[in-house]
């Protein structure tokens, strides 16, 4: 058990060093999402009701699309440096990788959120800095970074990856982004835990069905 | 019953009936191979014979279709991670991070194969290979000469029974052609397995126990004498290569 969170934290130390040295995927992600925030700032007429009403909606579009630009990119370098072969090559389940991999995903994500929140706080004029909102966070990561590896590794041989991954990932996160949405409209109208625990609990749900079926799928997707 | 296993683990790679095809192509059609333990075996063919993808094969990165695939008695599509600690590959591209440095790459994978004592098996390793000079340099920056010496200590790093070279002469120079033929001779006398490919013909000759000529996805010539069947050997690659 422990030998294999050792590979898992290996794989993700891995990927957060190359990403510290490349800062490809972190700078992809933040910058698409803040980008749509100011862009909505713009199109929308903001006043306290209607950033109540629209922020969360905006705020949770903006990181699924953006984190679709990370997602593509964490697997096109190990494809592109056949590293994701010298992974295959080593004595270890296919599991680990994708659980590895995901690790590195949930970790640009969350980074590029820590950026993202606070400008959403400030254009929005919420506040958003509660024990909720961390919940909130952590849970949609998890369902994004577990279905956006596992897709991410379908579409990497696909020559048109760029419009693949989208396709794939947007439809099944939907009902993580409903819980994302749902529960921090909740949130920012001042409603309690109990208001948002069936979409907390929607969103757990989901985060674990689908880290269990990918790293299953996954090893299959690895093979010729 | 015991008899039986003693037989199994003399021969480090069984191959039965292998038949492997890409979409419309096939590219093994049938392939029977048994490669004993201790031997170099070198595998020739034209461009498109199945070299290749029988060592993907045994590295366990490509999935036959049908037959059966062991190594040292074990079956490989039943018992992966176990197999493939079994081997060490170097195919045709070096598989490094390239925006981290030597020692990085080996570090890490060093936890991929959770090996022990790492800081000594590195510097064990790179010394073997040729590479401490190189060691804290980032592996963008080196040659790809370098590359492929920093991908042979990583596949020597884990000491395996079996080692898979695709074509590893590609890119070095002579004196990095030697130092492998140094490590192919020291993995033999160790009693372990080296299978590789190369269009080098007549230099692998030379360092082999055994040639196999692939043709057409399976094998068309075995020769346990390379050195004393050059000729024949020759003439049975270099018609093949016509053929294409």
């Amino acid at each position: 058990m422990m030998g294999s969170l050792a590979v898992i934290w290996a794989i993700g130390r891995k990927d957060l060093l190359l990403e510290i040295r490349n800062k490809d995927v972190v700078v992809a992600v933040a910058g698409f999402a803040l980008l749509v925030l100011v862009i909505f700032t713009f199109a929308i007429d903001l006043n306290q009701d209607n950033a109540e009403l629209v922020g969360p909606g905006v705020l949770w579009a903006g990181i699924a699309f953006a984190g679709v630009t990370g997602l593509n990119r964490a697997f096109a370098l190990e494809v592109e440096g056949s590293t994701l072969e010298a992974l295959m090559l080593a004595p270890i389940s296919r599991d680990l990788i994708y659980l590895g991999k995901a690790l590195g995903n949930f970790l640009f994500i969350a980074v590029a959120q820590i950026i993202v929140i606070p400008v959403f706080a400030v254009l929005f004029n919420l506040v958003v800095f509660r024990w909720e909102m961390l919940a909130i966070s952590l849970l949609t990561t998890i369902g994004f970074s577990a279905v956006g590896t596992l897709f991410a590794a379908m579409s990497v041989r696909v020559r048109a990856r760029e419009v693949m991954l989208p396709l794939l990932f947007l439809p099944v996160v939907t009902p993580l982004l409903m819980a994302a949405v749902e529960s921090t409209s909740h949130m920012v109208y001042g409603r309690s835990w109990s208001d948002m625990a069936q979409w907390l609990q929607l969103a757990v749900a989901f985060d674990v069905a689908f880290l269990v079926v990918s790293a299953f799928i996954f090893q299959h997707i690895l093979e010729d | 019953m015991p008899a039986v296993v003693s037989q199994a683990t003399q021969l480090a790679v069984k191959a039965d009936a292998v038949v492997k095809n890409f979409g419309e192509t096939a590219v093994l059609r049938g392939l029977d191979l048994e490669l004993p333990t201790g031997e170099v075996t070198v595998l020739l063919g034209s461009n498109g014979a199945g070299k290749s993808t029988f060592l993907r094969i045994l590295a366990m990165l490509t999935q036959i279709d049908s037959g059966s695939v062991s190594m040292h008695g074990v079956d490989i599509t039943e018992n992966g991670p176990s197999v493939r600690a079994l081997t060490g590959s170097v195919l045709h591209a070096p598989m490094l991070y390239a925006d981290m440095t030597v020692r990085e790459n080996l570090l890490f994978f060093a936890e991929m194969y959770r090996l022990q004592n790492v800081e000594d098996l590195i510097a064990g390793t790179i010394q073997r290979v040729g590479i401490e000079p190189r060691l804290d340099h980032r592996v963008r920056t080196l040659s790809h000469g370098f590359q492929k010496r920093v991908a042979l200590a990583r596949a020597l790093m884990h000491d395996p029974q079996m080692l898979l070279l695709d074509e590893p002469e590609s890119g070095l120079d002579s004196e990095s052609v030697a130092q492998l033929d140094s490590i192919i001779a020291d993995y033999k006398s160790a009693g372990r397995t080296v299978v590789m490919t190369t269009h080098i013909v007549e230099h692998a000759l030379e360092i082999a126990d055994r040639a196999v000529v692939l043709n057409n996805g399976t094998v068309g010539l075995n020769s346990t004498k390379p050195s004393s069947d050059k000729a024949e050997i020759l003439a049975a690659y270099s018609s093949k290569a016509n053929d294409q």
